[in-house]
Order: C-alpha cells, then structure tokens, then sequence
C-alpha cells in the first residue's frame, strides 16, 4: 500500500496551491493515505490494449462563428468582482 | 400525477409567500442558505400582472446554491463564496424563468458539490426531512429536503456521481440526473467536467419531466450541450428490465432489498420483462470515480485563487494570496480532492493512476453498452442503506464515498437515470429505487418512475 509522507503532502499541496497549517497537513496525510489504499484497487484490472475514454457526448469539434459575444456581461460588473481594483485593472500584492 | 399544477392558475404572490412561509417553519431542518424574497416577489408581481406567461408562470422553485442567480448571493455553500453575488444567471434558471418560474431561494450542498451528506458545506448541515438527526444525503441535500418537506415542487440540483438521486433517495422524492450534455451547464460552479450534470428534483415523475423537458437542449454558451432529443414519451408497450445482481447482494441493507424487490415485483406485474443481469465492472466504479473526479476537480477549482472574485486572504505576496485563499477557503473534503487530483496526474503517476482509469471507465461502458442491446434499462437501489446518522461517516472519507457505490457508473458512463420513492423502512426512512437507461432514454426512465407511482 502507498505511504504518504508528510514531505508528500506538502508537495502535493505546493502543486494545488495550498498553504496548509501542520495538524491540517497531517490529517490530510492519513485521509490521503486511505483513499489511495482504495483506488489502488485498480491496480488489479487488465486494461491492456484498451483505449482511455475522456469524454461521453460522441460530439466532435462543435464549431461557432468567429464573433465576439460579451454573454451580456461587461468589463465593469467583472472588475467589480475583485476583491482589489484600481482603474481596469486586479490589483495584487507584489509577486516576489 | 403533478404538484407543480396545484400552483398554475393561482395567485402567484400568494404562492410565492406561502413558499417562504413555508421555509421559513422550516429553518431548523438548514435546506436552504438564503431567500431571493424581494426579487421573487418582484416577479410575481410581473406574472400577477400577465407581464410574464408561460407552462411554470407562477410556480416558486429552488436552485441549489451552486447555481449562478441573481438577487441574492450564490456560495457554493463556501467560505470562499461566502459574499459573491454572480452578474449573471445560469442557463438553466433563465429558461426556467423565462417560462414564469419564481426561484425563491438557494439551497446547501456540500460545499463545491463535493460529498454525499451535505456534512461539507461550510454553513453547517443539513439535516434529513424525515428524522432530524440523519443526513440529508448529498450533495445536493437541501434541494431534497426543499421538496420533500413541500417548500416547493421542485428545485434543481447537480449530479456529478449521484449528487441528485442519492439524496432524492434520502428523503423520498424524485430525483432526474439526465445523459450528460442534455442542460446547459453555463453559470453553474464546476465540479467534474466528464460527469457534472444538471437535473432536477421534484415531488413526482411527472413534474419532473415538465421541467426536464424546458431544461433540455442545446446552448451555444455550453458547447458539451446535446441538440434537444427529450420528447415527453408514453410506454407504448412493456419494457425489458435487467436487475443489477451487483447491487441486490448481502452487503446492502435488508430493508433496501425488500422495498427495491417489492417496487420490482410491481413492475412484473404491469407486464414488464425483468430479468437478472450482471455489470461486473461495477465493483471498480467507485475506484475510477475518486481518480477521474479528483483529476478534473484540481483542475477545475484552480480558478479559485483570490485575485479576480470572493474571498481574499490577508496576505503579503502573491503566492501567499493564493496558498492562504485557498486554504481558508476550501473545506477539508475540497482540499482532500484537489489533492488526490494532484497526485493522480502527477508526472509518475498518471500512467498508474489517471489513464488506467479512464481505460477502466472504458470497460465499464463497454458493459453498460452490452446489456443495453438486450434492455431497455436496468434497476436497482440508488444507495447501499437508508438515510445515515449525522456525523457517522464524517471521520473516515471512504466510507463516506461508498454511499455514491450504486450512483458513480452512470455517471461515468454518461447515462440517465432517476431515483424514484420506493417505500419507506420499519423506522419510516424512504428507499430509493434507480433506473439507468441507455443515452437519451430519459423520457423512458420517466415514464417508468410515473407508471410506479399510480
């Protein structure tokens, strides 16, 4: 069965975006842990020489006119959204 | 048989207050996070007045609060969201209200639609409509309570792994989950591309079908939209029913099986073909589920960040926006999810994990096509037990997750399928009963649950 790390969390969560508080982290840790235990079940299936399915409608390349269409929203009802804005622009704090 | 047409013709003011009358005796059971009263009355007034017409004029409903509307807020039952106000309306609710329909309030959900207790949302949960200490099911909970506790006829839910049916299960009403690509999902929170759909949850089959029948269709701002196949459909002659041996085993409740056989045997009874049948690729569904999901849930709920909408954390760098949003932001269940998403595609991983899986879920459809050369659909529970007790499966998330056991193949298949009442347990918990039909067999599956009901 897979052992998660705490280390493993940690990176998982540095890829997802995720600063975790260290009791946080460990609880994800055993929680994690369990469901890759299950998953892992998979493991004993022969899937060979079978093709992968990412996506169930049978649609193909659904094509639309090259136009512009705002879906009736504008620049300013977006902008007003951010929790920081300053003349048409999201403000953010500096990046490093 | 119809709810809905008891509010049609009738004063629409009065339908909408007595509809908040009625959620708001009701607070203590939490199926809802807040009332559009003024934008609901508003629009009564415009019906009242012939201003607007249609097959729901009048007729209040509820939308799960992972819907986009306007007049108040939508939360996704987060912290995240806990203050958004959408500019804009999902497809869904403008088709629904350009028929009339006056959507009355928003209702909780695990939060981002991630569970099947409605234990995650981030405002508490929210409790079954026929015993107050078990769960409503999940995710879209408060929908199912909203109904079965005649708030209003009808609410619409999401099912992404049996968010509609399980709780419809729960509480003993109907729940619809549709071929995936039947309703737009513009304006809706994403959970899971390959599987998120729109459906709804209603007090019969019937009303059901009247509002899957507006809901459906094809919507240039969802390009994964079906061009309208559904066609309200009479059984012209008796089916052929194939029961799932898989979900009629040991493991499941007692008191399940004997409600579930007892709705079979009504089927015989009006001339129906039913006969065993076995998918035994079932058993690895939930298994492909929790890799497929999680994968297109870290993708999908990267979008949440803290810069362009809801909450912002306090923060002195631009990593820490995002690493202290999202912290504070997410539920443990979303955090859980996003993060077996990122360990599925890692670079090492991906091949054991997410692309064995997706050749998983091509066995299964493969199954699935199989016994639908043969049958016209095939039942079973919606849910391994009855309606479970609050906070007894909050400690360990894989026992949570084996509540969806009955729902998850459908949904990586594709297919429709309904969870109609089936009577209820000694204790006088409803069971569910499901039918999974081929794609765009919908207005079939309806009209089986319809023929259980007279």
């Amino acid at each position: 069965m897979t052992q998660i790390s705490t280390d493993d969390v940690h990176h998982l969560a540095q890829l997802s975006s995720l600063q975790l508080g260290d009791a946080e982290a460990e609880e994800l840790r055993v929680d994690l842990e369990h469901i890759l235990g299950y998953i892992e079940q998979l493991s004993e299936l022969n899937t060979e020489g079978v093709e992968p399915t990412y996506q169930v409608t049978d649609l193909h390349n659904v094509w639309r006119d090259d136009s512009i269409d705002d879906y009736g929203i504008g620049r300013e009802e977006l902008l007003a959204l951010a929790p920081d804005a300053d003349k048409n622009q999201i403000k953010v704090p500096k990046v490093l | 048989m119809s709810r809905i047409a008891d509010f049609i013709g009738v004063s629409a003011r009065e339908n909408v207050e007595k509809a908040l009358a009625k959620a708001r005796e009701n607070e203590a059971f939490h199926a809802l996070l807040s009332l559009t009263e003024d934008r609901a009355l508003e629009r009564a007034a415009k019906v009242d007045a012939g201003e607007i017409t249609g097959r729901l004029a009048g007729v209040p409903f509820i939308a799960k609060d992972n819907f986009l509307t306007l007049g108040g807020t939508t939360t996704a039952a987060s912290k995240f969201l806990e203050n958004f106000s959408a500019p804009l309306q999902a497809t869904a609710i403008e088709k629904l209200e350009a028929e009339g329909a006056i959507c009355i309030g928003k209702a909780n959900l695990d939060a981002f639609a991630h569970g099947g207790s409605t234990e995650n949302s981030a405002f508490g949960p929210t409790k079954n409509a026929h015993d107050q200490e078990r769960v409503a099911g999940g995710s879209s909970g408060g929908s199912a309570v909203a109904v079965a506790l005649d708030m209003v006829p009808f609410a619409l839910g999401t099912d992404t792994g049996g968010s509609i049916r399980q709780p419809a299960s729960y509480n003993g009403v109907v729940g619809m989950k549709p071929t995936y690509g039947t309703v737009s999902r513009y304006g809706v929170v994403a959970m899971a591309s390959s599987t998120d759909t729109i459906g709804v949850l209603s007090a019969t089959a019937e009303d059901a079908e009247l509002v899957m029948d507006i809901l459906s269709g094809r919507d240039r701002k969802d390009m994964t939209t079906l061009p309208d196949f559904f066609a309200p459909t009479a059984l012209s002659e008796p089916k052929r029913i194939g029961v799932i041996k898989e979900f009629m085993t040991d493991d499941v409740d007692p008191e399940v099986r004997v409600r579930v056989s007892e709705y079979i045997e009504g089927l015989k009874a009006k001339g129906h073909t039913v006969e065993e049948v076995s998918l035994p690729m079932v058993k690895y569904a939930l298994a492909i589920y929790y890799i497929v999901v999680p994968a297109e849930v870290s993708s999908n709920l990267g979008r949440y960040d803290g810069v362009r909408y809801g909450k912002r954390a306090e923060a002195t760098s631009l990593s820490e926006v995002y690493g202290l949003s999202r912290d504070q932001g997410f539920m443990p269940e979303n955090k859980r999810r996003i993060m077996i998403g990122s360990y599925v595609l890692s670079s090492g991983f991906f091949d054991a994990y997410y692309l064995k899986a997706q050749k998983a879920r091509t066995l299964l459809i493969d199954e699935f096509n199989k016994i639908f050369e043969s049958f016209d659909a095939i039942v079973g529970p919606v849910a391994p037990t009855p309606a479970f007790k609050l906070g007894e499966n909050t400690e360990d998330p894989v026992k949570m997750y084996l509540a969806d056991i009955m729902t998850v193949p459908a949904s990586l298949a594709g297919l429709p399928a309904i969870s109609a009442p089936a009577g209820k347990t000694e204790a006088g918990l409803p069971v569910g009963v499901q039918f999974i039909g081929p794609r765009m067999s919908d207005a079939t599956l309806l009209a089986l649950a319809r023929q259980g009901e007279v």
